[in-house]
C-alpha cells in the first residue's frame, strides 16, 4: 500500500491550515525551503551539482561529447536535457521508460536553459558543420519531496558553473570553462483553496488544483513558464507568480 | 561505553548477524536463534529479559499482530467487505460480518466508502498473514474530522510512552482525541492550533525516538507553543 | 580484458599499484547509512571513485501481482548506473550487464533475508551507481545490505562484497578502473560474515588454481573489514544514548 494514502489524507488538514494563513511546515506562502548545493560532486561527468531543496534531493550531471551538429543549426552545439525519476526516489515512481512526468520535468528543465541562453552554445564548435559538442544534461532524482522543477533547474545551473569543456580528449586544443552567459533561474508555485505557495512539497503538489513555473534571467525578464495540473489561473494571479519568481529567483541566483 | 550514572542504563544498539547471547532462553522479537545462540535479525536495541532476549526494532514495516488497534483508510468498496488499508504490505478486508451495522448485499456503500477512516481492530492473523479486521469492538467506529499522520511503526511505542505516560501527556497538554495506531497511523481532533502544536510534538518523538531525555524536550515544546497559539 | 598499453605500469618495481596501493590493499570506503528520507531504508557508498546510492522500500505487496510467491517475500534488485556515471556517457535505461548484475545480487541477498516472514511481498531494492570506477557490483551489494538493514527488514547476517582480480601476473584486491580495463582476471566476491557463505562469486580472465585460492581468501579477508564498517554505518545512525524509562516496550498497549 503506497504512502500515497497519506497524502490524501491530509488534504483537510492543509486546506484548514491554509485558511488561516498556515502551511504544513510553517513557511510562509512565498519562502523556499532551505536550499544547499554542493558543485562537483561527480568526478566522471564534465560538471556536476547535488543540490537539496527542503526533502527533495537532485543530482545533475553535465557529460560533454562530441558529436553532429543539427543541420539548421551547423555552427552550435546542441543541448540535451534528460530527467530520471527513479523509483529509489519515491513510491510513486515506476520503473521503465520515461512517463509523461519525467518527460515533462526534463522539457520544462530544458526550455529554461535554452531559451535563457544560460549557455553560450555557439561556443561549443569544435568544426563548423561537421563536430560539435552535444551536452548532456541529465537529471537523477535520489529523494522525492516535491518541486523537482526548481530542484532540477537549480542544479543545471549550479552545475554549469564548474562545467569544463573536455578539449583536450577531443584533441581539439586546451579544455576550457563551459561559456556560461545567463543563470535561468525557475520558481514554482502552486494553487490551493485559491492561495499562491511557492515552493510546494510532495503533499501540497498532490492536493493543488494548478501549479505555475516561470523562470526568470538576471534582468528580469521571463524566459520559459509552465502551467500544469487540471485547475486554473486568473491573469491576476500568473502576474503574482511571476513577480515571486523574478523577487525569489534573484535571491537563489546569489547563492549560486 | 558502559554509563557510571546508576540511574541511566545504556541501551546497545545492535545489528543484523550481531551475537547477543548465548543462551537457552527464548529467542523473542528480531532475533533468531542457532546451535544455542541468540543473534538480532533486525537493526534494534537488544533487550534483556529474565527469560527471554529480543531485539526491539528502530525501524521496519507493520506487520500485523491480532489484538492491535489500527487507523485504517477505506481504498476500495465490494459487495460484502470494504477493503481497508492499515498501512502494512497486506491489504485488509473488512466484511460486513465484522461491522456493527446490519448490512445487506450490494449495501456496503451505504455505510462506508472510499477515503474513510477507520478505526479498527486486528482480529485474525493466518500463517500466509491473510489478515481479518473488526469494527465491532466496544470504541470502534468511522473516524470524522480531525486529521491522520504517519509515523514509522517502530515509533509508536514511543509515542504511547510506558503506561500511555507519553501519550497521556500529549492529550492533557493539546486537549486533542488522539488515537494512536500499532499501525504508525495517528488520528487526532481538536482545534486546529491545537493539532498542529499535537503534530509537531509526534514528529519529534519520531525524529529523537532514540534520544534521551525525551519525555522533558516534548514537553518544553508543548508549553513553548501553547502560549503562541501557532 | 584488454591488452596493457606499452606505458602503462600495472605494477611497479616495488611491488606498488597505479594508485600506490600494496597488492592487498583495498580502496578507502565510506559508508552512511540512513540518508534519504522517502525510502524506507538507505545507504550512500563511496568506494574509492565510486559513488554509489542504494534503497530499499518494503517488504510491500508484491507487483505485478503473477510474480508473488505465496510463502515468501521476493527481493528484487534493480541495479542502474546514471549516463553521468562514466566517462563516456551511458545512454538511460537497463542494458543487458545491468539486468545481470540485478539478478546476482537479488540472489545473494535474498539467501540472507528472512523471506519466510513476509509472504506474497516484494522488498525492493534500488542501487543507482552515480560514479563508476570498477567494483560497483561489489560497492552496490555492500550497499544494498546496509539499506536493508536500515528498513528493519530482518536478516541472518548483513552481506559484504569485495572483487580481487590478477593485474601483472599477480593476485591484487580490489581492482580499480585501469586494472579492471587492462588486468588478466577479475573475481566479485559477496560473503555473509557470520556464517563464511559466499551468496554471489563470479569470474573472468585466467587464473590458476593457486591464484583464484589466494584471490578467493584475499576477498573474503576483504569482507570481514567491510562488515565492520557497514555495522559502524548502522551504530552511528543511532549513537544517543537510549535512557531506560523512556523506552517503549516490546509489549503492545491499548492507545485509546
Amino acid at each position: 500500500m503506497g504512502k500515497d494514502v497519506v497524502a490524501d489524507l491530509k488534504r483537510d488538514y492543509i486546506s484548514k491550515l491554509l485558511a488561516k494563513g498556515q502551511r504544513v511546515d510553517g513557511r510562509r506562502f512565498d519562502e523556499m525551503r532551505p536550499l544547499t548545493i554542493e558543485t562537483n560532486f561527480i568526478g566522471s561527468a564534465e560538471g556536476s551539482a547535488r543540490v537539496k531543496l527542503g526533502n527533495t534531493d537532485v543530482v545533475v550531471g553535465v557529460k560533454l561529447i562530441a558529436g553532429e551538429p543539427f543541420p539548421d543549426t551547423p555552427n552550435t552545439g546542441v543541448l540535451t536535457t534528460n530527467a530520471e525519476l527513479i523509483p529509489m526516489a519515491s513510491d510513486t515512481f515506476e520503473s521503465g521508460p520515461p512517463d509523461q512526468e519525467s518527460i515533462e520535468v526534463a522539457r520544462v528543465i530544458d526550455r529554461g536553459i535554452r531559451e535563457g541562453h544560460a549557455v553560450d552554445m555557439t561556443k561549443l564548435c569544435m568544426v563548423p558543420g561537421k563536430e560539435v559538442w552535444i551536452m548532456f544534461v541529465d537529471v537523477h532524482v535520489l529523494d522525492y519531496d516535491g518541486n523537482l522543477f526548481d530542484a532540477a533547474n537549480i542544479g543545471a545551473n549550479a552545475a554549469f558553473k564548474g562545467t569544463i569543456v573536455p578539449a583536450k580528449r577531443a584533441g581539439k586544443g586546451e579544455d576550457y570553462p563551459l561559456p556560461v552567459l545567463h543563470q535561468p533561474i525557475s520558481i514554482t508555485a502552486v494553487k490551493i483553496d485559491g492561495k499562491i505557495l511557492v515552493d510546494p512539497t510532495h503533499d501540497e503538489e498532490r492536493v493543488a488544483d494548478a501549479r505555475l513555473t516561470a523562470a526568470t534571467i538576471e534582468n528580469g525578464n521571463l524566459c520559459a513558464m509552465q502551467k500544469g495540473l487540471n485547475g486554473a489561473f486568473t491573469m491576476e494571479e500568473v502576474f503574482k507568480v511571476v513577480e515571486i519568481s523574478r523577487k525569489i529567483g534573484a535571491e537563489v541566483r546569489s547563492k549560486l | 561505553m558502559q554509563s557510571s550514572d546508576s540511574k541511566e542504563s545504556v541501551r546497545e544498539v545492535v545489528v543484523p548477524g550481531e551475537l547477543l547471547a548465548i543462551s537457552s532462553k527464548k529467542a523473542g522479537v528480531g532475533t533468531y536463534s542457532e546451535g544455542g545462540k541468540i543473534f538480532a535479525s533486525q537493526l534494534g536495541i537488544k533487550t534483556v529479559r529474565p527469560d527471554s532476549i529480543s531485539v526491539v526494532p528502530l525501524a521496519g514495516q507493520y506487520i500485523p499482530v491480532r489484538g492491535d488497534l489500527v487507523v485504517g483508510k477505506i481504498v476500495d468498496v465490494g459487495a460484502s467487505n470494504w477493503l481497508v488499508d492499515i498501512n502494512s504490505p497486506y491489504p485488509s478486508p473488512l466484511h460486513v460480518n465484522e461491522v456493527p451495522w446490519r448490512v445487506e448485499f450490494g449495501e456496503t456503500r451505504k455505510f462506508m466508502t472510499v477515503g474513510d477512516i477507520v478505526l479498527l481492530m486486528i482480529v485474525g492473523v493466518d500463517e500466509t498473514k491473510r489478515i481479518q479486521v473488526s469494527m465491532q469492538e466496544h470504541g470502534l467506529r468511522k473516524l470524522t474530522g480531525g486529521m491522520v499522520m504517519e509515523i514509522s511503526p517502530s515509533k509508536v511505542p514511543r509515542v504511547i510512552g510506558k503506561n500511555g505516560s507519553m501519550i497521556q501527556m500529549l492529550k492533557n497538554m493539546t486537549s486533542c482525541r488522539i488515537y494512536v495506531g500499532q499501525n504508525g497511523r495517528i488520528w487526532i481532533d481538536g482545534e486546529l492550533d491545537s493539532i498542529v502544536r499535537a503534530v509537531h510534538a509526534i514528529k519529534m518523538i519520531e525524529d529523537e525516538a532514540h534520544s534521551q531525555g525525551l519525555t522533558e524536550k516534548v514537553k518544553e515544546l508543548l508549553e513553548r507553543s501553547s502560549g503562541t497559539g501557532a | 580484458m584488454g591488452g596493457t598499453p606499452t606505458d602503462l605500469k600495472l605494477i611497479d618495481e616495488n611491488g606498488r599499484r597505479l594508485d600506490g596501493r600494496r597488492p592487498d590493499e583495498m580502496r578507502p570506503l565510506k559508508i552512511e547509512a540512513g540518508v534519504l528520507k522517502r525510502a524506507d531504508g538507505s545507504a550512500y557508498v563511496e568506494w574509492g571513485l565510486n559513488k554509489v546510492m542504494a534503497a530499499v522500500y518494503g517488504p510491500r505487496e508484491c507487483h505485478p501481482r503473477h510474480m508473488q510467491n505465496p510463502e515468501r517475500a521476493l527481493v528484487q534488485c534493480h541495479y542502474n548506473m546514471a549516463s553521468f556515471s562514466v566517462d563516456d556517457r551511458k545512454r538511460p535505461g537497463p542494458d543487458r550487464r545491468s539486468h545481470e548484475i540485478s539478478k546476482i545480487i537479488s540472489e545473494a541477498l535474498t539467501h540472507v533475508v528472512f523471506t519466510e516472514y513476509f509472504p506474497r511481498t516484494s522488498i525492493d531494492v534500488y542501487i543507482e551507481v552515480l560514479q563508476a570506477n570498477a567494483g560497483t557490483r561489489c560497492a552496490g551489494l555492500t550497499a544494498a545490505s546496509v539499506a536493508l538493514a536500515d528498513a528493519g527488514v530482518p536478516m541472518r547476517d548483513i552481506v559484504a562484497s569485495c572483487a580481487a582480480g590478477k593485474v601483472a601476473d599477480t593476485v591484487v584486491l580490489d581492482l580499480g578502473k585501469e586494472e579492471d580495463n587492462f588486468g588478466q582476471a577479475d573475481i566479485p566476491v559477496g560473503y555473509v560474515p557470520r556464517t563464511g557463505e559466499i551468496v554471489l562469486l563470479q569470474m573472468d580472465g585466467d587464473l590458476t588454481q593457486e591464484e583464484f585460492d589466494k584471490g578467493l581468501h584475499m576477498a573474503v579477508e576483504a569482507c570481514k573489514k567491510i562488515s565492520d564498517l557497514q555495522r559502524d554505518a548502522l551504530k552511528r545512525r543511532y549513537s544517543a544514548r537510549t535512557q531506560d524509562t523512556d523506552i517503549g516496550s516490546t509489549e503492545r498497549s491499548e492507545a485509546v
